[in-house]
């Protein structure tokens, strides 16, 4: 490129100038696409309804009541986890789910705005009071991870870490004929 | 012709004073949670000092350097005096206000809510009234930018806005309606809760309020630093800008698609159905239009610069350019930490890769690349610039300040490079500490440490940012002559009527705006069962 003033340069400017602005506008439109289709053929998408839930009856009824909450073996052969984030802790502090199986988590916060990130995944959700949050995950591993709050909940929020540990398949399936709900608290 | 120096030092020096300590507290935190500081006897210190740093840093400090840039650019773009000067002044001290106000119940432990509010929890109502007050002192600035335009207007119809301050008043528009939806949730729902008035909130749709403002001030704090590359570097590198146009068009870009994208902040939040996360997405990209132009534009300009000094050839330009001019070596820098931010940013864009870094310390790390490297180090540049016009007294020693942007420029580096790996890792953000004897979290301790090396890099750089700032002032008096901004290859004549005003611009701002946040906001606002129990801050 040359430094020109006259009407001549003004044009080749022009011209470079659109051609580079094309470029860019290409790019971007790709970038749409691409995350369009990775929204639309792989797992991992958000959300697709809001469901509400009233925090400050979660303990009395509803499906976030102690006695509900774990993981649960459902009759097709997946398991749906329901966990709650109230501060300082998760109920339950130790998920267990089997490797190789569909899980959906349901989630939601007693109190104040948590989160709960699974290192290891990209498992990774807010929990806002009053809202239910729901996550497919599938661990093809089995193994332990660290589950920690990744939202700041108030002067303790760096002691809320829980754990996930990823069972054998069978061997989840023999623990899930004794119990309703499992979990791995105290193992 | 600069006559309101000290209205603009003003601002300059708070601004920076502020950053000081801020910085001060940055490093700090840096510290205490890495592996090289035993155990935090008290983390609540911790969230009182990162309530103070993210909100000094995030919403005074660049508000600040905006207005004193804009009112530089007004005088001096615009050659004419400053109208309304005692409302300047009086926007300036309402922020000084806002900012004690909001910094004493953060000091004495009453509003550690962090800068992001987030309820239901909810701290000491002074907090949130004293950020309304920065708010409201800015908005004064809005206004004084509108009304100096239009007064140069009427003085000359017809001619070309000069680029400078075309870019500064898109910035302060962009500004003015990006911040009402923090206003909207601190006015409507956390301050009535805050003095009791209230004991629910919907923490959901405060969320959304919030990510309206949330991701358009990331571009307000965008603003004087892209100005810097229009209107100050062709100029203090002795070339030209390639095109007056482009600039126009990349400001006005920014002005109608940072708005309507802010949902991108809820990715992971169970408020908002998938369909407006998708449609908030898909505008998300648009907004690497304007960045995409201003690298072209820029680094164009930066050639003919090059070229004008003799340079041959397709890379000789770069040798000839000159190096030991701190505005030189600021934008290099600033451009390559943009590069890295803006690769980051492209992964943050993404639902599906957004879902590994959501909330790890990778979107500190981002953040800090982008906001703390390529745009505060354009910051400095201003002000290196700047302040030989506003104290009549030249810089101390180039030496000094190419020393200071070059420790900034590694510190940045060595802090946010690992920052970004632990957050891979999953380190989750905002905690007081971690257990580094956990064999999971282990490996990352040396990650951290070398954050915590970067952070005294920078604490060292900060301070000897201002020291030169400082020390300038007692410099023998020279002569800086009038300031001016870059001159285009093809300086404009005419300008078409839409490249010049913004009535069109603003409206479709807030067109979109409405289109994109009305929905989701109606149908949670209309919704009864969302509203939750309050949580007071230091209750427990
Ligand atoms: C010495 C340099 C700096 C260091 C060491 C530093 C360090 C930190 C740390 C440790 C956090 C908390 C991260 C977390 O725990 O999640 C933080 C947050 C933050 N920093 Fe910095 N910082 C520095 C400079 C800056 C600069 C220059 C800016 C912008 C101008 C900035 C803006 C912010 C903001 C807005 C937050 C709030 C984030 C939040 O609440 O999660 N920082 N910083
Ligand atoms: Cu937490
Ligand atoms: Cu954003």
């Amino acid at each position: 490129m040359t430094v020109q003033d006259g009407h001549h340069g003004a044009e080749v400017a022009e011209r470079t100038e659109k051609r580079w602005a094309m470029i860019s506008i290409i790019i971007i439109v790709m970038l749409v696409l691409l995350a369009a289709f990775a929204g639309i053929h792989q797992a991992t998408m958000p959300q697709a309804r809001v469901e509400t839930t009233d925090p400050a009856r979660l303990h009395l009824s509803g499906e976030f009541v102690e006695s509900n909450l774990g993981t649960a073996a459902e009759a097709d052969g997946t398991v749906t986890v329901r966990a709650i984030g109230q501060q300082y802790s998760f109920t339950p502090s130790c998920i267990l789910v089997p490797a190789q199986t569909p899980v959906t988590l349901r989630a939601t916060s007693a109190d104040v705005v948590h989160g709960i990130l699974i290192q290891g995944t990209n498992v990774n959700t807010m929990l806002v009071p009053g809202y239910v949050s729901e996550q497919f995950m599938r661990f093809e591993k089995t193994g332990d991870h660290l589950m920690p709050c990744q939202e700041f909940c108030s002067f303790g929020h760096e002691g809320m870490w829980g754990k996930v540990k990823v069972i054998d398949k069978t061997e989840f399936a023999s623990r899930a004929k004794n119990r309703g709900r499992l979990s791995c608290v105290g193992e | 012709m600069l006559v309101n120096r000290k209205l603009i030092l003003a601002h300059f020096w708070l601004a920076f004073g502020g950053f000081g300590l801020a910085l001060l507290l940055g490093a700090w935190q840096m510290f205490v949670r890495s592996p090289l500081y035993a155990w935090i006897s008290n983390p609540e210190w911790y969230y009182r000092s990162l309530t103070a740093h993210g909100t000094v840093m995030g919403y005074v400090f660049p508000t600040l350097v905006a207005m004193g840039f804009g009112y530089a650019i007004t005088e001096s773009a615009l050659q004419q005096r400053l109208v309304g000067v005692r409302w300047a002044w009086a926007g300036f001290w309402l922020i000084v206000l806002g900012a004690v106000m909001a910094m004493v119940p953060v000091a004495l432990g009453r509003a550690s809510v962090l800068y992001t509010f987030y309820p239901p929890l909810i701290g000491n109502a002074f907090y949130y009234v004293g950020v309304v007050l920065v708010v409201v002192g800015s908005w004064i600035w809005v206004a004084l930018m509108s009304i100096n335009l239009r007064v140069w207007r009427r003085e000359h119809p017809g001619e070309p806005v000069p680029l400078a301050m075309f870019a500064n008043v898109a910035g302060s528009y962009l500004w003015a309606w990006t911040a009402v939806g923090a206003a909207l949730e601190l006015l409507l729902q956390i301050i009535p809760v805050a003095l009791g008035w209230k004991t629910t909130i919907d923490a959901g749709l405060a969320r959304v309020f919030f990510s309206w403002t949330l991701h358009a001030i990331v571009y307000f704090w965008l603003m004087p630093t892209y100005i810097a590359y229009y209107t100050i570097v062709p100029r203090a590198i002795g070339g030209r800008l390639y095109s007056d146009s482009m600039g126009r068009i990349a400001f006005i870009l920014f002005l109608i698609v940072a708005m309507p994208i802010g949902i991108h902040h809820t990715f992971a939040d169970p408020q908002v159905g998938a369909g407006f996360k998708f449609i908030h997405s898909a505008f998300t990209a648009l907004v690497a239009l304007p960045t995409l132009l201003t690298v072209f534009t820029i680094c164009a300009s930066v050639e003919i610069a090059g070229r004008l000094r003799g340079g041959r050839g397709l890379f000789g330009w770069i040798a000839v350019l000159p190096w030991k001019n701190p505005i030189m070596l600021a934008v290099a820098f600033s451009f390559v930490l943009l590069g890295f931010g803006g690769a980051g940013g492209l992964i943050n864009m993404s639902y599906q890769l957004d879902t590994t870094v959501h909330n790890t310390q990778w979107i500190t790390g981002h953040f800090h690349l982008i906001f703390g490297g390529a745009i505060v180090i354009m910051y400095f540049a201003i002000a290196y610039d700047l302040w030989p016009h506003l104290t009549g007294r030249a810089l101390p020693d180039l030496r000094l300040a190419r020393a200071q942007l070059w420790l900034w420029f590694v510190g940045m580096i060595v802090t946010t490079f690992p920052w970004h790996w632990v957050g891979i890792l999953g380190m989750p953000r905002r905690m007081a500490y971690y257990d580094y004897a956990d064999p999971a979290i282990s490996p990352q301790a040396f990650s951290v440490t070398l954050s915590a090396i970067g952070a005294i890099i920078l604490l060292i750089s900060g301070l000897l940012f201002l020291f030169i700032l400082a020390t300038a002032h007692r410099q023998t008096a020279t002569e800086a002559g009038a300031y001016r901004f870059s001159v285009a290859v093809h300086p404009p004549t005419t300008v078409p009527i839409a490249l010049n005003t913004f009535a069109l611009w603003v409206a479709l701002m807030i067109g979109l705006t409405v289109t994109n946040y009305g929905y989701p906001i109606a149908v949670l606002a209309s919704r009864p069962d969302t509203s939750v129990p309050a949580v007071y801050v230091g209750a427990q």
